[in-house]
C-alpha cells in the first residue's frame, strides 16, 4: 500500500510525472482507496487500540450481557457483557501479528528454497522442487492442521503452521523468477568476471527476482488472515479470554438465534479486511 | 502397413505414459507419507506424551509403564529410521494404525466417515460448478463494461468470505429467521444444502476466476475470429467453440479443487456438526490424535494423486493438441504432477491461483 505512493519522493522529473500518473490511477479507483483505508484502519487498531475504544476487551459488564448494537456498544456485547467492538479492536494486534509471522515464514523459507533451487540447478533443484510438489499435493489447511497437532495449540504455533503451508507457493514463484534472471546478460557477465556465486546471487539475482514474490506475499496476507482465523475459530489459537478474530466468531455460535451480532460483525470485519488485502495485492500484481 | 506400425508405436507410447504416471503418483504418495511422518512423529519431542495428554481423562496421568506400553504398540520405542520403515510397511499394507482417542483402526474411522463427506463434496462441487460457470459465462456475455466488471468482482468477494462465518450466517438466516431448514435434522436431503452451499462458495469463486481468465484468452485466439467471420452468433461462438477449450485449464486443477474441498470440510462439518472426515479431523487435531491426523493427510494426498492421474490420462483424449508423445517428450502437459518446465511457463499458471484457493477454502 505504501509502495504505491512512495515513489512520489523521487526527485527526477520523469519519475515525478510517472509517480503523479500513478497517484492518479490510485485515486481513480475508489475500490482500491477504500481497501487501503480499511487496511490502514486495522493497522491503527493493532497499534493504538485505546484510541478507538474506551471499553475493556476482557472485563465484561454482567448487567449488559447480550445487548444489541447501540451507540454505547457499536457491535453489541457478548454473553459475558464484553463489548465486541473493543474485542475486535484489541484482537487486531494478535491476529495481524500472527498473519505477519505466517507470511514471513512462508516468504523467507519459500524464497530461499526457490532461490537455491533455481540458481544451483541440477539435482538440488530436482530434490527441492519434488518436496515442493508434495507440499502442493497436500491441501494447505490440512498441512497446517498437521503442524498444529505436532507443535501444540496457541497463536504462534498456528501462525507457524499457516506459514509452513505457504512455503510451496513462494518457492515456486521464486524459482521461476530466479531462472528467468539467471540467464540474463548482466548475470552472466558478473559470473564471467569471476565474482563469487554468493555475490552474484545477492547483488544481481535476488534483487531482480524478488518483485513477483513480494507481490505474492501481499496476496498471501489476505489468505493467511483467513487460514489463521479458521484455525482460531476451530479453537487451536489463543486460549479463551484473549480476543482473536476467529475465536470471536466461534464465541457467537451458541447464540445464533438470539444474538446475531456476535457472529455477524466479527465475520463481516474479517471478510472486509481479507477483501481489502486481496484488492491491494491485485493492484500490486498488475503493475 | 505403416498405419498399423504407427498405431502400434502410439499404443506402446500410451503404455509407457500410463506406467510413468502411475509410478510418479506412487512417488508423490510416498513422499507425502514421509513429509507427514516427519511433521507428526519426528518434529515433536515425545509424540506419545502429546497423544496421551490430548486424549483426555483416561491417560491424564500416564505412568512410565503406560507410556512404554503405548510406545511399543506404535513402534515408537525404536530409532527414528526403524519407526519410519515400520510405519511405511504398515501403511503400504493398508494399516494406518489405531486412533489413540477411540482405539479403532484409522482406516475404519476414515472409511466410516468418508460417505458423508463424499456426499457433501459432490453436492458442493455441483453447486460450485454451476455458480462458477454462470459467473464466467455471464461476464463473457455481458456487453456493458461496468456490469461486466461488477460480475467479475463477485469471485474475489467469494474467496474473501470465511466459510466458518458464511456457514453460521446461512444457519442464522435460513434456519432461524426464515425457518426453511431444520438444523437438527441430519437425515433428509435438505440438510445437506446449507453445508454444501457454504463449501461451494470459495470453490465456485475459484472456478469462476480460472474460467473467466481462460475464456477471455481463448476468445482472442485466431480460430475464434475465423468462426466469428463466418457469421456465427456470439452465443454459438462462446458455447460451442470457446467454452470447450477454455475449460481445459480447469480440468488440470480438479485435483487441487477437490483436495481443498476436503480440507474445507474440516470447517464446514464442524460448523454444521456433520460426522464426516472433516469433523473427524477436527476432533483428532483437538485430541492430538496423531495416527488419525496422519491418516487424513495421506487420504488427501491419495485423492489428489488419483484425480491428477485420471486427468492426466484423459487429457490427451480431450485436447488433441497434447498427444501422449508430446506429453511424454516435453513433460509439458499442464499436469499437477509434473514439475514446472525450466523456462517457468508451467509455474506461471498455477502459482498465484494456487495461493488463492489454498486460503480460500480454509
Amino acid at each position: 500500500m505504501t509502495a504505491a505512493t512512495l515513489p512520489l519522493a523521487r526527485p527526477s522529473n520523469a519519475t515525478a510525472t510517472r509517480a503523479r500518473a500513478r497517484a492518479l490511477t490510485v485515486i481513480s479507483r475508489p475500490g482500491l482507496v477504500l481497501a487501503i483505508l480499511v487496511i490502514a484502519l486495522v493497522i491503527l487498531w493493532a497499534f493504538l487500540p485505546h484510541l478507538f475504544t474506551g471499553q475493556d476487551p476482557l472485563q465484561g459488564v454482567p448487567s449488559e450481557r447480550l445487548s444489541p448494537p447501540s451507540g454505547a456498544h457499536l457491535f453489541g456485547t457478548d454473553h459475558l457483557g464484553r463489548d465486541i467492538f473493543s474485542r475486535m479492536v484489541y484482537g487486531a494486534s494478535l491476529t495481524l501479528r500472527a498473519t505477519l509471522i505466517a507470511v514471513l515464514v512462508g516468504l523467507v523459507i519459500g524464497a530461499l528454497t526457490g532461490l537455491v533451487a533455481g540458481f544451483v540447478g541440477r539435482w538440488v533443484d530436482d530434490v527441492l522442487m519434488r518436496v515442493v510438489d508434495v507440499m502442493l499435493a497436500i491441501p494447505g489447511l490440512l498441512l497446517s492442521l498437521a503442524v498444529v497437532t505436532a507443535l501444540g495449540f496457541g497463536t504462534l504455533n498456528v501462525a507457524i503452521a499457516v506459514g509452513v503451508s505457504n512455503i510451496a507457493g513462494f518457492a515456486r514463484v521464486m524459482r521461476s523468477e530466479t531462472l528467468k534472471v539467471r540467464s540474463l546478460t548482466y548475470v552472466e557477465a558478473s559470473r564471467a568476471l569471476g565474482s563469487r556465486s554468493s555475490y552474484t546471487l545477492r547483488t544481481h539475482v535476488l534483487p531482480n527476482a524478488i518483485g513477483p514474490v513480494v507481490a505474492l506475499s501481499a496476496l498471501e496476507f489476505g489468505t493467511a488472515i483467513l487460514s489463521i482465523s479458521s484455525l482460531s475459530f476451530l479453537g487451536f489459537g489463543a486460549q479463551p479470554p484473549t480476543p482473536e478474530w476467529g475465536s470471536l466468531v466461534s464465541d457467537g455460535r451458541d447464540y445464533l438465534a438470539t444474538a446475531w451480532w456476535m457472529t455477524t460483525f466479527p465475520g463481516l470485519t474479517i471478510a472486509a479486511v481479507v477483501l481489502s488485502a486481496n484488492r491491494i495485492a491485485r493492484h500490486l500484481e498488475g503493475r | 502397413m505403416t498405419r498399423r506400425l504407427e498405431r502400434g508405436a502410439e499404443f506402446k507410447d500410451w503404455g509407457t505414459y500410463v506406467g510413468r504416471r502411475l509410478l510418479q503418483g506412487l512417488l508423490v504418495l510416498w513422499a507425502a507419507f514421509t513429509l507427514a511422518f516427519i511433521i507428526l512423529y519426528i518434529l515433536p519431542s515425545d509424540p506419545v506424551r502429546i497423544m496421551l495428554s490430548g486424549s483426555g481423562a483416561e491417560f491424564a496421568n500416564a505412568s512410565d509403564a503406560d507410556l512404554a506400553k503405548v510406545r511399543a504398540e506404535y513402534g515408537l520405542d525404536k530409532s527414528a529410521p526403524l519407526q519410519y520403515l515400520h510405519a511405511l510397511w504398515n501403511a503400504a499394507s493398508g494399516d494406518l494404525g489405531r486412533s489413540i482417542q477411540r482405539g479403532m483402526p484409522v482406516t475404519d474411522l476414515l472409511g466410516g466417515a468418508l460417505g458423508q463427506t463424499v456426499r457433501l463434496g459432490l453436492a458442493a462441487f455441483a453447486i460450485a460448478l454451476v455458480l462458477g460457470v454462470a459467473v464466467a459465462l455471464g461476464a463473457a456475455f455481458t456487453r456493458n463494461r461496468l456490469v461486466r466488471q461488477l460480475v467479475l468482482t463477485t469471485p474475489s468477494l467469494g474467496v474473501s468470505i470465511p466459510t466458518f462465518w458464511s456457514g453460521l450466517l446461512f444457519t442464522q438466516v435460513f434456519a432461524f429467521r426464515l425457518g426453511w431448514v431444520n438444523v437438527f435434522d441430519q437425515e433428509s436431503w435438505k440438510s445437506i444444502l446449507l453445508p454444501a452451499l457454504t463449501l461451494a462458495i470459495p470453490t465456485s469463486a475459484f472456478i469462476a476466476q480460472i474460467l473467466a481468465k481462460s475464456l477471455s484468452a481463448t476468445l482472442g485466439e485466431p480460430y475464434i475470429q475465423v468462426v466469428r467471420s463466418r457469421g456465427a452468433s456470439e452465443a454459438r461462438v462462446l458455447l460451442r467453440n470457446a467454452f470447450r477449450n477454455a475449460s481445459l485449464p480447469l480440468l488440470t486443477m480438479i485435483g487441487m479443487i477437490v483436495g481443498n474441498m476436503l480440507a474445507g470440510s474440516v470447517v464446514v462439518e464442524t460448523v454444521f456438526s456433520r460426522m464426516g472426515v472433516g469433523r473427524l479431523t477436527f476432533e483428532a487435531v483437538n485430541a492430538q490424535d496423531i495416527p488419525v491426523v496422519m491418516g487424513v493427510v495421506i487420504l488427501a494426498a491419495a485423492v489428489f494423486v488419483v484425480i491428477s492421474l485420471v486427468v492426466d490420462l484423459i487429457y490427451p483424449l480431450l485436447d488433441p493438441r497434447v498427444s501422449v508423445r508430446t506429453a511424454r517428450r516435453r513433460n509439458a502437459a499442464p499436469s499437477p504432477l509434473t514439475p514446472p518446465s525450466p523456462d517457468g511457463t508451467a509455474a506461471d499458471l498455477p502459482s498465484p491461483t494456487t495461493a488463492t484457493i489454498q486460503g480460500a477454502v480454509a
